[in-house]
């Protein structure tokens, strides 16, 4: 089972590292990471894709809860939002191809970032299973380079992932 | 006042008296400071044996023990002692210098990147690289150690933040909006706890080292409900040791008794344990009629993390076993007694007398003359098990071993710290011949404090549990073991550090020499040529389950002696 897990950290020197090296040594396979800051300064916020059953979710967020700077973390089964961005270079050999290629990425929504002699950039944004179909799409037509950003979550709705109240020790 | 005057400054509000260390180039500043300061220093002779003694002033008082080292070697030298203290819980702080900021990264004389290279091994750790961060990174440091589950956490220091002015505050509060450990367990669970043990037909309490400060609860607990105990090695004197209530502890070399009152109860309490596989052997053979699993624990990732938990209470132990009291009736476990009793009493812990000494019956008379008026710390290997099976403990905090990391060397330090944190007791360290070569040096600090530490080296010239595997799965093959043609004499040994010591191979001798080390006031050394090829039994083979238990050496069964 694949789990979007979005965890909410003060943001402290070496706590990417932290958070990585605790996975990884716990022996939890990390299918993509990503991290950028909040609105509220100091904390950041990390979208991370595990798979693994209940059990392994589960442990994976006992874990990370063990860590200091983490203040919350969140799994989300319930309706969310999920997005990835990915540039995809292809390789364009005729005007043929260039005419095929960008009706693919029509299709798909994809914008074009650079468009060179025998090569054209896109960029997409959309969940996992959309990023995928669109580089399968291309592949035929040589990919030269993927870079993918992992996938980023938020709940819909009034759900929100925030500051614990404080609790009296 | 410079920023290592400030470190001083905020460990002397935390409490602390004692600081174990060893100084270098870049903690300087800092022991320059400690000169000026009501702080006590005790210079270890190895790093490591300065973790290891701060893991055994904390064990023995449940203060927070204080460690300092130099950058580099300094600092990886306490490595081993964090992941030992890290297992079984133990609040420490190290406090490490390091190299001045402008030169991190560059490779410099003794640089490494100590807070990446402890990361795994504590439990949290910092580089403080703004001085006016000193007292509050040392208030969450020692907050952090010895709160909710306890453990190690360090605190890195560049040179120049030690030398540079401190002009911030001391008046510090601690706000971790990510750390926030729950001590009061959920009543709805405890009373779910209490309901289900109520209808317990073969219930047993099980404690481990996160209940050694709730000694006195658990106890009452105990008496008021009638339940048999099963202390874990690291629960060993959370419960007395000599109650007929205590079936001794579990696991790999754990009493029959306690193995098969798990394998046929229904109903487990467990309290402050973390179900190691030691204890629990094959996990999926662990305890399997037990329908319901009572967890009791401060840390949430302990529960379900190996057994399957019907009932979790997140907690500390003394608060929920102190709730569990209140609610708690007298069972009627006569006819679980009557079986627990045929195996406590036809299966005690044993040993086969031989012609020479063997270190069982060492152990046994030192607990005999002291009464279990001791603290007891040990090595690693079968004399760590023959003190977990013959002294009996009776009250909490009084055996300090190695149990989650399994750490050679750790007896004479440990021994070190508790004399310090207990100046009121007799310490014993009952030592391997080879745990104890693995800190040696450490008899230089033992001589310069003049502690009243006995070191009981039960000397069988082997490696002996490496060399017992061999012989029980390796085909005898002894690859690597044998420690006897090259020993000390170690009774010289000591006394080359100016120690008394003594050296014991006639059994016939075996009571002299205990009253001759007990009466001699101040440390003294034991060398007790123990009988060379024991076995510890009984023994449940790695990865097996308690049914599979050996309780008797086959070798001998077969071949007699
Ligand atoms: C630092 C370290 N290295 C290696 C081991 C593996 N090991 C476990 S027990 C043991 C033998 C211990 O020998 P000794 O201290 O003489 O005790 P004995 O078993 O003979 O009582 C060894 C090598 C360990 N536990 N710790």
């Amino acid at each position: 089972m694949r789990h979007l897990v979005s965890v909410l950290v003060q943001d402290r020197p070496g706590v990417l590292q932290r958070i990585a090296g605790l996975l990884a040594r716990r022996g939890f396979n990390i299918e993509s990471l990503a991290v950028g800051r909040t609105h509220l300064e100091g904390l950041s916020r990390i979208s991370l894709v595990v798979s693994g059953d209940d059990a392994v979710l589960e442990q994976v967020e006992k874990q990370l809860n063990r860590l200091i700077e983490v203040i919350k973390v969140t799994d989300h089964d319930e309706p969310h939002v999920e997005r990835e961005l990915a540039l995809v270079k292809v390789s364009i050999a005729g005007l043929e191809e260039r005419m095929e290629v960008k009706d693919i990425a029509e299709a798909f929504r994809a914008r074009i970032v650079d468009v060179a002699k025998r090569s054209i950039i896109f960029e997409l944004t959309g969940d996992t299973t959309k990023v995928n179909n669109f580089i399968e799409a291309l592949r035929p037509y040589g990919l030269l380079e993927v870079m993918r950003t992992g996938a980023v979550g938020m709940s819909r709705g009034e759900q929100v992932l925030r500051v614990r109240e404080k609790k009296a020790v | 006042m410079n920023g290592a005057r400030a470190i001083l400054k905020a460990l002397e509000m935390q409490g602390v008296e004692l600081i174990f260390g060893h100084p270098g180039g870049t903690i300087m500043p800092t022991y320059d400071a400690l000169y000026d300061s009501s702080i006590r220093h005790v210079l270890v002779r190895h790093e490591q044996g300065g973790i290891h003694a701060a893991t055994g002033y904390a064990r023995a008082s449940g203060r927070v023990g204080v460690v300092m080292a130099t950058s580099g070697p300094g600092a990886l030298n306490l490595v081993t002692g964090l992941q030992d203290a890290l297992m079984d819980s133990t609040p420490v702080v190290a406090i490490t210098g390091n190299v001045p900021q402008h030169l991190i990264g560059t490779d410099a004389f003794q640089e490494a990147d100590v807070v990446g290279i402890t990361q795994p091994v504590t439990k949290h750790n910092m580089q403080v690289r703004n001085v006016n961060d000193i007292p509050r990174a040392i208030a969450e440091a020692f907050y952090i150690a010895s709160t909710g589950r306890p453990g190690p956490v360090l605190l890195d220091f560049p040179k120049d933040v030690q030398l540079a002015e401190f002009t911030g505050s001391f008046d510090v509060v601690v706000d971790l909006p990510g750390y926030k450990p729950t001590y009061k367990g959920h009543p709805r669970q405890i009373e779910r706890a209490l309901e289900a043990l109520g209808k317990a037909e073969r219930p047993v309490l099980m404690v481990g080292g996160g209940a050694q400060h709730a000694s006195a609860e658990i106890t009452e607990l105990a008496l008021k409900t009638g339940l048999p105990v099963i202390p874990t090695l690291m629960g060993l004197g959370v419960f007395p040791g000599t109650h007929p209530q205590c079936l001794g502890m579990p696991g790999m070399h754990g009493s029959v008794a306690a193995n098969r009152a798990i394998q046929y109860a229904d109903t487990i309490l467990a309290i402050g344990l973390r179900f190691d596989d030691r204890v629990t052997g094959k996990i999926s053979r662990f305890a399997p009629h037990a329908h319901t699993v009572i967890h009791v624990d401060i840390d949430p990732a302990e529960i379900g993390k190996l057994v399957k938990t019907s009932i979790p209470v997140v907690g500390d132990a003394k608060w929920v076993a102190a709730e569990l009291v209140k609610g708690a009736k007298k069972l009627n476990l006569s006819k679980w007694w009557a079986q627990l009793e045929e195996w406590k009493t036809k299966y005690p812990f044993a040993w086969k007398p031989k012609p020479y000494l063997q270190s069982q019956e060492v152990i046994q008379a030192f607990w005999e003359a002291t009464r279990g008026r001791a603290v007891v710390t040990s090595g690693v290997g079968q004399h760590q098990m023959f003190v977990a099976q013959f002294f009996k403990f009776d009250r909490p905090r009084t055996w300090i071993n190695s149990g989650g990391l399994g750490t050679m060397g750790v007896g004479l330090p440990f021994a070190i710290g508790a004399a310090l944190a207990r100046p009121d007791e007799l310490v014993i360290d009952f030592d391997g011949d080879g745990s104890f070569q693995m800190t040696l040096q450490e008899l230089a600090t033992l001589k310069k404090l003049n502690l009243n530490v006995k070191i009981v080296i039960l000397n069988n010239g082997f490696l002996g549990m490496v060399r017992q595997w061999q012989d029980l799965f390796h085909g005898r093959r002894y690859s690597e073991v044998y420690l006897a043609d090259s020993n000390p004499d170690f009774a010289k040994l000591a006394e080359a550090y100016g120690i008394p010591g003594l050296t014991l191979t006639d059994k016939a001798q075996l009571q002299d020499a205990v009253k001759a080390v007990l009466a001699q006031p101040g440390p003294v050394l034991l060398d007790a040529r123990v009988y060379h090829e024991e076995g510890v039994f009984p023994m449940i083979p790695s990865g097996g389950a308690a049914e599979d238990m050996i309780i008797e050496n086959p070798r001998e069964a077969v071949a007699g002696d």
